[in-house]
């Protein structure tokens, strides 16, 4: 069956190498551009347009680590976003408020500096777990520790989507 | 999406923003979170000897659905006992709040944070028995 690693010819595994990745993706983009099949029969035309559609969506999934980790896990019918599964390790939910508050603080603030502060800690938070991923899931292979980790990851990214969004509205 | 009125109400006037002292052996304190909105819930209850909910305080980053679901199961627990708080259920708040369905997780993450803070108080009232 084939799956967006196959796809990209990709080992099925969390640490991929990117440059592959968008070598891969190119090649594919190329080969299914529309320009080339302008006089091909429709049923061709039509094949090549769902190739490129769905290379589209698989560069998009296996280019950021927390929906790399979330296909991954789905590949193993486990689904990380499960809305009614709400515990989280409490440590973790505190801290998740803590920077909420920070990020709170320095935007009523106006407070540029802050919030690269904040947004720098958060990524290289984001980067240890993406090491820890890397462990769980391509050497231990502990799915339900990687689930842990890929919902923390998630948690992560939103705040630094949303740490973003303030400097842009401050600048 | 619009919000129904009762959403933008708490939403604008959240009721019983802010904490009680967690270390107070008559506090409970329940955190959830949910990773697909990045949203976290945290809701602390003050229990009277009596098994009466006193206080509820609420703190919540996420969307408006999710204030407003932690500010009205905070008015709604003054005044229950821990096993009538423990009884509400998620489609009760999603009714009050008229949540569209992409929104019933919200009322979820409202209902599990209640459960566990019941949890909290209880694992609190054993081990001070157990003393």
């Amino acid at each position: 069956m084939q799956n967006y690693f196959s796809l990209f010819q990709l080992p099925q595994q969390f640490a991929i190498d990117l440059k592959q990745l968008e070598t891969s993706y190119r090649g594919i983009q190329s080969a299914s551009h529309p320009d080339r099949f302008v006089s091909a029969a429709p049923a061709e035309r039509l094949q090549s347009m769902q190739l490129a559609t769905t290379a589209n969506e698989a560069y998009a999934t296996l280019k950021t680590p927390a929906r790399r980790a979330c296909y991954l896990l789905s590949l193993h019918d486990i689904n990380a976003l499960n809305e009614s599964n709400t515990a989280m390790s409490m440590d973790f939910l505190m801290q998740q408020m803590e920077w909420r508050e920070a990020l709170d603080d320095a935007k009523q603030a106006k407070n540029i500096n802050q919030l690269e502060a904040l947004a720098k800690l958060l990524q290289s938070e984001a980067k240890s777990l993406q090491a820890e991923l890397t462990d769980q899931l391509d050497e231990k292979k502990d799915l339900s520790a990687a689930t842990d980790i890929t919902r923390k990851l998630i948690f992560i990214d939103k705040v630094i989507t949303d740490i973003h969004q303030a400097i842009e509205q401050i600048e | 999406m619009a919000y129904s009125d009762k959403v933008l109400d708490h939403y604008e006037n959240p009721r019983n923003v802010g904490s009680l002292d967690k270390n107070d052996p008559q506090v409970g304190t329940g955190m959830v979170g949910a990773p697909a909105c990045g949203d976290v819930m945290k809701l602390m209850i003050k229990v009277n000897d009596d098994g009466i909910i006193e206080d509820a305080k609420f703190k919540t980053y996420g969307c408006g659905s999710a204030i407003a679901s932690s500010s009205l199961v905070t008015e709604w627990l003054k005044g229950r006992t821990i096993d009538e708080a423990y009884a509400i259920k998620n489609s009760e708040i999603a009714e009050e709040l008229a949540l569209p369905p992409v929104k019933i997780h919200c009322s979820v993450l409202a209902e599990d944070a209640i459960k566990a803070a019941v949890a909290d108080i209880k694992a609190k009232q054993s081990a001070k028995v157990e003393a």
